[in-house]
C-alpha cells in the first residue's frame, strides 16, 4: 500500500505527535518501508489458526482485596510534575 | 564473582569499579555514576562484616543497572529526553532483591531510548562504543550494560530483552547474556516496552554467576501479575537426552561466514561428546520478524502513551493548551525510532488495518509457539547464531530502520514464544570481534540451560 502525506498526519494525530514538515517526509519514507516489510505476513497461511496475544501460562491471577500502600506519598508524586498548585497538577487550558 | 570479606572490603570493590568506570569514560557506558551512594552502602556492608554479622550472597558486589530500571538512586531516563529529570520514588523488584543480597549499584547504563534499537545509537546521550573496537557499536538495546561487564568494570549488569536486547549486545562484546522464560523475573519498576515480550535478565562473565543471579531474582511478585511462582530454584537437574537442534533456515549466505563456521565447530565438538545434532525445519520462524515488528510496536504505542508531560519529567514550554502540551512534549522528547514505532503501532491497530496486520501477526505468533513446542519434543536445546553478523560500524545502519530490524531476525522468535535463550561467547573473528551463539531451551528450562552452556566451553 501507498502511504500518503495525509496518512502520516493522521497517524501523527493518533500518536499525539506534532511532527515538523521534515519529519513528515522522512517518517513517510520509513513507514512505507516498514509496512512493506511487515506485509510479507500475507504469504503465511493462517487459516483456522487461533491468535496468541500473550505467552504467560497462568490465567486470572487475583490479589487479595485490600488496600496496598505503594510507599509513595502524595507530596512525592506531586513533586514529579513540572507544575503543581494546591495539591493538584497544573496544566494549560483544556478548552 | 568476588564478594566482600574482611580482607577485601566492599568499599575497595566499589572504589575499584568506580575508578574503572572513570577510566573507560570514552566508551559512553554510563548515564549516571553512583559515587556517594555506592560508597556509603559499601561502608554499611563492611561494618556488618567487621561485626561478624551475616551478609548476603552478593555482599559488596558492584553492578551496573540498565537505565530503564526504576530506583531512587540517580535519574531513571531510559536514555530518553522525555524522562530527563525523572527520579523515581519507587524501586524495581529485581533491584530490591539484588540489593537485599548486598549488591551495590555503581552506575546506570546507556541504552537505545526506551530500549528501541539494536545498537545503542538511538540513545539521547549518544552511542556506547564496542568493548573490542571503538569504531563499532555496542549492540543494543542494553549496550551500556554489555560493555560495562566486557570491560570488567563490574561483575554483572542488568538488562531487558524484548526482542534480543540482552543477547545481541552480549554476543557483540563477548559476555554471557540471558533472556529468561517469560514471567520468570518481575517486571515491576522497569520501564515498559512491550508487555507481552519484555523479559528481565543479566550480563555475566561466567555461567555460575548467571545461575546465582537468577536464583536471587526469580520468583512470583505480587506487584507483577505476570510472574510465575518460582520454578528456577525448584528445578531438578535433568540429564539431557542428548539431542541438540540446529535450525536449517538460519544456515544461509546472509549470515556471516565466521559465525556459521563457529556454529559448525561447536556442533562437531558436541558430536564428539556424544550428542546428536538434529536439523530442524521451522518454516514459521521466517515470519517471526514481521510478526514481531507488528506486535511490539502495537504494545509500544500503548505503553508509551503515558508520556505526556503532565505528571512527571519533561514538559514542553511551548504550549498554550493541553493538546499542544501533549503533542509538543512528545515530539521534543521522543527519538526518531520511538516515533516510528509508536506510529507503526497505531497504524497496525487502527480500524481497517487491524485484521490485516495485528490479528494476522497474533496468528503467526501461534504458529511460532507451536513450532518451538514441536522442536522441543525432538531435541533438548537448540543452538543458533544470535545475530547475522558481529558488531557493525557506528552509523552503518542507524538511518535504515529495516537493516537495523534485521539484526533481530534470529532473536525475536524466542520472545514471541516466551522461551529462554542464553547468548554464549564462543570465540572471535579473525579481526578480533567476539562471536556469540544462542542456546535456546523450552519454557522453564532456564536453570538446566545455563548448566548445559558449560558443554560449549
Amino acid at each position: 500500500m501507498n502511504i500518503k502525506r495525509e496518512d502520516i498526519l493522521h497517524l501523527a494525530s493518533l500518536s499525539n505527535l506534532s511532527l515538523s514538515d521534515e519529519e513528515v517526509k522522512s517518517l513517510g519514507k520509513d513507514l512505507q518501508d516498514i509496512i512493506k516489510y511487515i506485509s510479507q505476513l500475507d504469504e503465511l497461511d493462517t487459516k483456522d489458526v487461533e491468535p496468541t496475544y500473550q505467552v504467560f501460562e497462568m490465567k486470572n491471577v487475583w490479589r487479595d482485596d485490600e488496600i496496598v500502600d505503594q510507599g509513595v506519598s502524595r507530596e512525592e508524586l506531586l513533586a514529579l510534575s513540572a507544575e503543581s498548585r494546591d495539591n493538584q497538577i497544573e496544566v494549560p487550558k483544556v478548552l | 564473582m568476588k564478594t566482600a570479606n574482611k580482607k577485601v572490603t566492599a568499599e575497595r570493590l566499589v572504589r575499584d569499579a568506580l575508578e574503572k568506570a572513570e577510566f573507560f569514560r570514552d566508551y559512553n557506558i554510563f548515564t549516571f555514576l553512583n559515587k556517594t551512594g555506592a560508597i556509603q552502602k559499601a561502608r554499611e556492608i563492611d561494618a556488618k562484616i567487621a561485626k561478624g554479622e551475616k551478609v548476603g550472597r552478593l555482599a559488596g558486589v558492584p553492578y551496573a543497572l540498565k537505565d530503564n530500571f526504576l530506583s531512587p538512586e540517580g535519574e531513571t531516563t531510559a536514555s530518553a529526553h522525555i524522562l530527563e529529570g525523572f527520579t523515581s520514588p519507587v524501586t524495581a523488584t529485581v533491584v530490591e532483591k539484588l540489593e537485599a543480597e548486598g549488591a551495590i549499584m555503581i552506575g546506570r547504563t546507556n541504552l537505545d531510548a526506551f530500549a528501541h534499537g539494536s545498537s545503542t545509537e538511538n540513545s539521547y546521550y549518544g552511542p556506547t562504543l564496542n568493548a573490542f573496537d571503538q569504531e563499532r557499536v555496542a549492540g543494543g538495546s542494553s549496550g551500556g550494560s554489555a560493555v560495562a561487564v566486557a570491560l570488567d568494570i563490574v561483575e554483572f549488569a542488568t538488562g531487558t530483552d524484548t526482542g534480543g536486547s540482552i543477547r545481541q549486545p552480549a554476543s557483540f562484546n563477548g559476555v554471557y547474556g540471558l533472556k529468561p522464560t517469560y514471567g520468570c523475573n518481575s517486571r515491576y519498576g522497569v520501564v515498559a516496552m512491550a508487555s507481552s515480550t519484555d523479559c528481565i535478565g543479566f550480563f555475566t562473565k561466567t555461567t555460575e554467576d548467571m545461575d546465582l543471579l537468577m536464583s536471587v531474582a526469580s520468583g512470583q511478585d505480587p506487584k507483577d501479575m505476570t510472574t510465575l511462582p518460582d520454578f528456577y530454584n525448584d528445578t531438578k537437574p535433568s540429564k539431557p537426552r542428548g539431542r541438540i537442534g540446529v535450525i536449517k533456515d538460519f544456515d544461509n549466505e546472509l549470515v556471516n561466514k565466521e559465525i556459521r563456521s563457529a556454529l559448525k565447530k561447536k556442533c562437531e565438538a558436541l558430536e564428539k561428546k556424544g550428542y546428536e545434532i538434529v536439523e530442524l525445519e521451522m518454516p514459521a520462524l521466517k515470519y517471526a520478524l514481521a510478526a514481531y515488528y507488528i506486535i511490539v510496536p502495537a504494545e509500544v504505542a500503548s505503553n508509551l502513551s503515558r508520556y505526556d508531560g503532565v505528571r512527571y519529567a519533561l514538559r514542553s514550554d511551548k504550549s498554550d493548551d493541553l493538546d499542544s502540551l501533549y503533542e509538543n512534549t512528545r515530539n521534543e522528547g521522543f527519538m526518531p525510532e520511538n516515533k516510528r514505532r509508536i506510529m507503526i503501532g497505531n497504524f497496525v491497530l487502527s480500524s481497517g488495518f487491524y485484521d490485516a496486520y495485528f490479528l494476522k501477526a497474533a496468528k503467526a505468533r501461534t504458529l511460532i509457539v507451536k513450532e518451538y513446542e514441536k522442536a522441543f519434543e525432538k531435541v533438548d536445546y537448540i543452538l543458533t547464531p544470535v545475530s547475522p553478523s558481529p558488531a557493525f560500524k557506528l552509523g552503518e545502519k542507524v538511518n535504515d530502520p529495516i537493516a537495523m530490524y534485521l539484526e533481530d531476525v534470529m532473536s525475536v522468535s524466542l520472545n514471541l514464544a516466551g522461551v529462554p535463550g542464553l547468548a554464549v561467547p564462543v570465540g572471535k573473528t579473525k579481526s578480533g570481534l567476539p562471536i556469540g551463539l544462542q542456546l535456546v531451551g523450552p519454557r522453564r528450562s532456564d536453570k538446566n540451560l545455563i548448566k548445559f552452556a558449560k558443554e560449549l566451553e
